[in-house]
């Protein structure tokens, strides 16, 4: 029943998958961090770029910004990000795209996260002297975390299906290679099972290592 | 109200702690602050009381700029107020802020509540900073809370960690924002005892409060607010038994009478 599968390396294009939703999820926490950071540090400017960044990145689809690295900074600027071959600058590219899109989603999801911790508790780690990243580090983000690990966990999630739209510049992951499997295979019911099933072997762990995560860092108020 | 201030400017050469010069603030259309002077002197304890919303809590948050101004001067230790930035994290370190909500670090045990600026800001090692955090919360009475998270203790309990997390800084001054109304009847007095005897060793304290006994026993100075505005100063005896403004009278009227 499956002997069609033979000649596709169904796994090496899952581990491609999960090269860039793990890439591209450290990258996004970090740079999303930062991003929430700025839009609630006290400097106007960088609250003024944090929240430009947020509405314009959100609205932008995700096909446009991923076909932009490849057609704009690649073949346009020639920015290869330090990368030989095609299918590495590619996958690189695709990392920054979902870098790029994905932070924007994450820094609401921090930033909801810091507004249900008490204004207090800056308040009292900024009396005793902390300077603005300490009170961010040391004082809210902990606390802001269980609060978060809800919204990010839909955003990881997310992430992880969005890594198929990398296929567009031509990133050999799971859905490139399910599109070739449905246009030189006739079990298309059983392709898109194995896929799908694929897709939710990936996300489920997220969600549950997240709820996981969560009840362990929870605060008692 | 001018003589007194050409008085205080004149100690303000001599060294006071805490120099507020003509200050003044708004929020929004609100006036909350207006031609604030106030000098507090080495060593001094001063009471502020007033009306809910006279602006009590501004003048104490804006003391060490958690709240900022839109004119005159502050001095702490005779140097102005230093904008956002390295200077102001240390000149706050400089000045304890003990708050009504107590506002202990929820995901951090009453040790690390109180090691916590000492580490990071005054940079001392965890082993020197756990000793003096033991010392002074058996100073105020909860040492043996030092392994428990705020939320496993009682609110004076909370409280009394608050204040040994300020004084771990070695701050100059005090300031203290309506400490005990927040605290169930029974646990007030141990609060004020805390602070009671601060006052004594010789801390320099901003007290808003409407306690008065402990206005009367430890304070050298009750500052009556209203409207934003300074109405009244006068020693503990002379405001509570022979306020002199109209508005003093109306309010002690008022809270004694309940
Ligand atoms: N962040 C703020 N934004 C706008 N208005 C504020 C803010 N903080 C305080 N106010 C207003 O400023 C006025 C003075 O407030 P403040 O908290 O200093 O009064 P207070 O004397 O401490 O009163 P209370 O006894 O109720 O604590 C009040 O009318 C209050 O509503
Ligand atoms: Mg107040």
């Amino acid at each position: 029943m499956f002997d069609f599968l033979e000649g596709y390396d169904l796994l090496g294009a899952f581990w491609v998958t999960i090269k860039l939703t793990l890439l591209s999820a450290v990258g996004s926490l970090i740079w999303g961090t930062v991003l929430a950071a700025l839009r609630v540090g006290p400097v106007p400017l960088m609250r003024g770029f944090g929240t430009a960044y947020v509405n314009i990145v959100r609205n932008i689809p995700l096909t446009v910004i991923i076909l932009f690295t490849s057609l704009g900074l690649n073949q346009t600027l020639g920015i290869s990000l330090g990368a030989h071959g095609f299918s590495h600058i590619n996958f690189r590219l695709a990392v920054l795209g979902l870098i790029v899109y994905t932070s924007a989603f994450v820094c609401e999801a921090v930033r909801s996260g810091i507004n249900t911790v008490p204004v207090g508790q800056a308040e009292a780690a900024r009396a005793i002297g902390l300077n603005f990243t300490q009170v961010l580090r040391l004082v809210v983000l902990p606390q802001a975390f269980r609060s978060v690990v809800g919204p990010l966990t839909n955003v990881l999630i997310a992430l992880t299906k969005n890594t198929t739209v990398a296929a567009a510049i031509g990133v050999a992951e799971a859905a490139a290679l399910m599109k070739d499997m449905v246009e030189n295979e006739a079990q298309l019911l059983l392709i898109s099972a194995i896929f799908a099933f694929g897709f939710v072997v990936l996300t489920l762990p997220t969600g549950l290592i997240l709820g996981w995560v969560g009840k362990k860092v929870a605060v008692k108020r | 109200m001018t003589e007194v201030s050409v008085a205080k400017q004149d100690v303000a050469a001599t060294g006071d702690l805490v120099v507020l010069r003509n200050v003044n603030k708004h929020f929004g259309a609100l006036h909350v602050l207006q031609d604030i002077d106030l000098s507090i002197a080495r060593g001094e304890v001063v009471v502020v009381i007033g009306p809910s919303g006279s602006g009590k809590s501004t003048l104490c948050r804006t003391i060490n700029r958690l709240e900022t101004i839109d004119s005159g001067t502050i001095l702490i230790d005779g140097r102005p107020l230093p904008q956002e930035g390295k200077e102001l994290a240390r000149l706050r370190a400089d000045v304890g802020m003990v708050f009504q909500s107590f506002n202990l670090f929820a995901h951090k045990t009453v040790l690390e509540n109180v090691t916590l600026g000492q580490i990071k800001v005054r940079r001392k090692d965890k082993k020197e900073a756990e000793e003096k955090a033991r010392a002074l919360l058996d100073r105020v009475g909860v040492a043996a809370q030092a392994d428990k998270y705020p939320a496993q203790l009682s609110g004076g309990q909370q409280q009394r960690v608050a204040i040994a997390r300020a004084l771990a800084m070695d701050p100059k001054v005090m300031l203290f924002d309506e400490p005990t109304s927040a605290l169930d009847p029974e646990m007030i007095n141990e609060v004020l005892e805390v602070m009671q005897q601060l006052a004594r060793d010789g801390m320099t304290m901003v007290v808003v409060t409407h306690e008065m006994g402990f206005a009367r026993s430890a304070a050298n100075r009750v500052v009556f607010m209203a409207d934003g505005r300074i109405v009244e100063e006068a020693t503990p005896d002379q405001f509570f038994s022979n306020p002199r403004s109209d508005r003093a009278k109306d309010f002690l009227s008022k809270i004694l009478h309940h």
